[in-house]
């Protein structure tokens, strides 16, 4: 007889649905039951084709490499040299992507400033103004203005070293922000200028511009307001990703930001992330491909982010043509948010290390995404930041070792020819011939 | 050129047809750094130019003879900026503080996201007047198009005309007047009784703007009927 049983207990006769598996049905069922659609943090958690599905070709015979630790492979990078009279000088191209002051607690900010200032790279502001505490320690501080335009006023934006014209973000291309109530503290209520406690909605489209043409004028005031000295950053989510860099590019940006599907959030509808938008690997293709083709690359600069974690990531965008990387949910779990040691709390809230991603709730048992003072001052700001120096030099030494086996001097050497697929789909996404092959699919075809 | 006339009286003029924008906003913002300089500026030829005396941060007069572009005075803080013609869009946005003026009537998205400080509009304003305005009080002679005061957060909006489709939509704490006809209301915006302290709070207001041909007991106030504060699914539809 072959009534077995799985090691829970289940006899093998039963058969789960593919389409139907357990998740989906707690979903359906959720969904019943509340009559709202799921709300979270994090990214999109679904496998899409990624950095991981591409290798790089160390040097052998027919190249040699760097010398580790004996020759030099740099990692500076500038950005804004196109417009700008100050343009950003950072020692490394990973930079800390915004996140809000509202969706982040106040010393989980100064931690990304404290540590992006001991390695040389700048921060981002976020939907909800900039805070005395993240300029003080942020040395390369960039202020972005977004649809809501909570917070926003010209002091800060000449206080900052870049200002980033936000039109969308990868985990919700089109999509507007949310911040639930039980996040607005009065001080967070007082920098939007709204009620305590409401659901605070943000609006998905500028309030005074509409369009390419109006989004030049809009660069053109903000230029002026600042006397042409900050660069300008515009960053889109990715979705028609090589339109949207040449629009931009037009519209007079000096710094492209492309965020990938997979790019976390404090707050989106799980529909969206897991559903708009377009992997960061082939964004960062078709933003290369635009620039190029405006003879623009490396003279705009493109930033890249949405499931950067490791310098293998990292050097791999850099190879497919970005002059620099962005992190947010890494950032967030060198931190410590999803770390093990916090289990039984998060067992308490009823999830678990590894799981989390209620960031929407404002009940991080780390002090991360809360606005509760209680659980904030559980946050260690110095040893918090000293996580993200020791993470972001990790990330850089890697992306180095990496550069310096591929023979590069400086890790913006890394080209698309030190890279091969692993899968046909990332080959054709990455335009990079599929490992022991010469083949990229599509190449063939013209864009 | 007076540049180096004795302060108080001497009028700084400034021709957009020879000089470059950037030169003139430079110098505007060049007297919130150093405090001396001439007060009073008059800009002439301005011909529909963009961004034409924003991000001005002194007690200054700026006089603009002409029609000015998108933008203008966009992000005010102190100064008084007159604009002798109409405006383009985005008049004022995110003004702190200060006084802009328009003689003429103003497009869309004027006084967007402001933060403080005045507007009056002689002429008509546009759509989106007002939108997601956050402290500012506008004050319009004439009309406003649809969606004006869309997600209005703080401030007051005073229309003598009308007001076109879809007022108020999204409405949190501004308070908003109207004399004439409103088109319709958007969703959570609701008319609300006019108490004497309104009818004082907006006789202020008119005064302020320089307004005395209106009665304020002949307007009719508009504000949130909160609703939409916190999200409840049962108000599916209104979103
Ligand atoms: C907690 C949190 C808050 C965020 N807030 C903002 C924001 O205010 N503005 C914005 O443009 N992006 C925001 N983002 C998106 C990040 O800027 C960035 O695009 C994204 O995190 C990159 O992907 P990664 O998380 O995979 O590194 C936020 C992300 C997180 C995780």
């Amino acid at each position: 007889m072959s009534d077995g049983s799985d090691a829970n207990g289940r006899p093998w006769n039963l058969r789960e649905s593919y389409l139907f598996d357990r998740a989906v049905i707690a979903e359906i069922q959720r969904a019943a039951r509340e009559g709202i659609y799921d709300i979270r943090g994090f990214g999109a958690k679904r496998r899409v084709p990624h950095f991981d599905d591409l290798l790089l070709l160390g040097a052998s015979v027919s190249r040699y490499p760097l010398e580790g630790y004996r020759e030099r492979c740099d990692t500076d990078v500038v950005l804004g040299t196109r417009h700008a009279k100050t343009p950003l000088h950072l020692r490394i191209p990973i930079t800390i992507a915004g996140m809000s002051f509202g969706a982040l607690s106040a010393p989980a900010k100064e931690a990304l400033g404290r540590g992006a200032s001991e390695v040389g790279t700048s921060t981002t502001t976020g939907d909800g103004g900039m805070t005395p505490e993240e300029r003080g320690h942020s040395k390369l501080l960039v202020y972005q203005l977004l649809p809501s335009r909570y917070g926003m006023n010209p002091d800060d934006l000449r206080k900052a070293d870049a200002i980033e014209v936000v039109v969308g973000q990868g985990a919700k291309p089109g999509g507007g922000g949310m911040l639930l109530g039980h996040k607005i503290s009065d001080r967070v209520a007082e920098m939007r200028d709204l009620p305590k406690g409401i659901d605070q909605r943000s609006a998905s489209r500028h309030p005074d511009w509409t369009g390419p043409d109006d989004l030049e004028i809009k660069i053109g005031e903000l230029r002026e307001i600042t006397d042409w000295e900050k660069p300008i950053f515009v960053k889109v989510g990715a979705t028609r990703t090589y339109y949207d860099v040449q629009l931009a590019v037009k519209a007079g940006a000096d710094v492209i930001v492309v965020d990938g599907m997979q790019g976390g959030t404090a707050a989106t509808q799980d529909v969206f992330i897991e559903h708009v938008g377009i992997p960061t690997l082939p964004a960062v293709r078709l933003a290369v491909d635009a620039l190029q083709e405006l003879d623009m690359h490396r003279k705009v600069q493109l930033i890249v982010s949405g499931g950067i974690r490791s310098g293998a990531d990292v050097a791999k965008a850099l190879a497919l043509g970005a002059d620099a990387v962005s992190i947010g949910t890494a950032a967030l779990i060198a931190m410590g948010d999803n770390s093990p040691e916090y289990e039984r709390e998060y067992a308490k809230i009823g999830s678990s290390a590894g799981y989390y991603d209620d960031w929407q709730a404002g009940r991080d048992p780390v002090g991360i995404s809360t606005q509760d003072d209680e659980l904030a001052a559980r946050f260690d700001p110095e040893l918090g930041g000293r996580r993200i120096a020791n993470y972001l030099r990790v990330l850089t030494l890697e992306a180095q070792t990496l550069a310096r086996a591929c023979g590069k001097t400086h890790v913006l050497n890394l080209e698309p020819e030190d890279l091969v697929a692993l899968t046909i789909e990332a080959a054709a996404m990455a335009r990079v011939p599929l490992a022991g092959t010469d083949w990229i699919p599509g190449a063939e075809r013209s864009l | 050129m007076t540049a180096n006339a004795p302060e108080a009286t001497a009028v700084e003029v400034v021709d957009l047809a020879v000089t470059p924008l950037r030169e003139l906003n430079g110098r505007l913002h060049e007297l919130a750094r150093d405090g001396a300089g001439p007060r009073h500026w008059r800009v002439v030829n301005p011909n529909g130019a963009h961004a034409v005396a924003c991000g001005l941060d002194a007690e200054l007069e700026v006089e603009i003879e002409g029609h000015v572009g998108y933008y203008c005075a966009g992000m005010n803080k102190l100064a008084t900026v007159r604009v002798h013609g109409n405006a383009g869009p985005g008049l004022a946005e995110n003004i702190m503080s200060g006084r802009v003026l328009v003689d003429g009537s103003a497009s869309q998205y004027a006084g967007a996201t402001g933060r403080g400080g005045l507007i009056v509009v002689q002429g008509d304003a546009s759509s989106r007047c007002g939108i997601s305005m956050k402290g500012v009080d506008i004050v319009v002679r004439g009309s406003v198009g649809h969606m004006s005061a869309f997600m209005a957060q703080r401030g007051r909006l005073v229309v003598c005309g009308d007001a076109g489709e879809a007022l108020g939509d999204s409405l949190y704490e501004a308070h908003l007047y109207v004399a004439g006809e409103v088109a319709g209301l958007g969703a959570d915006c609701v008319e609300k009784p006019m108490r004497d302290e309104h009818v004082e709070e907006l006789r202020g207001l008119l005064a302020d703007a320089g307004v005395d041909d209106v009665d304020p007991a002949s307007f009719r106030r508009y504000g949130s009927a909160r609703q939409l504060y916190t999200f409840k699914v049962d108000n599916a539809a209104a979103y």
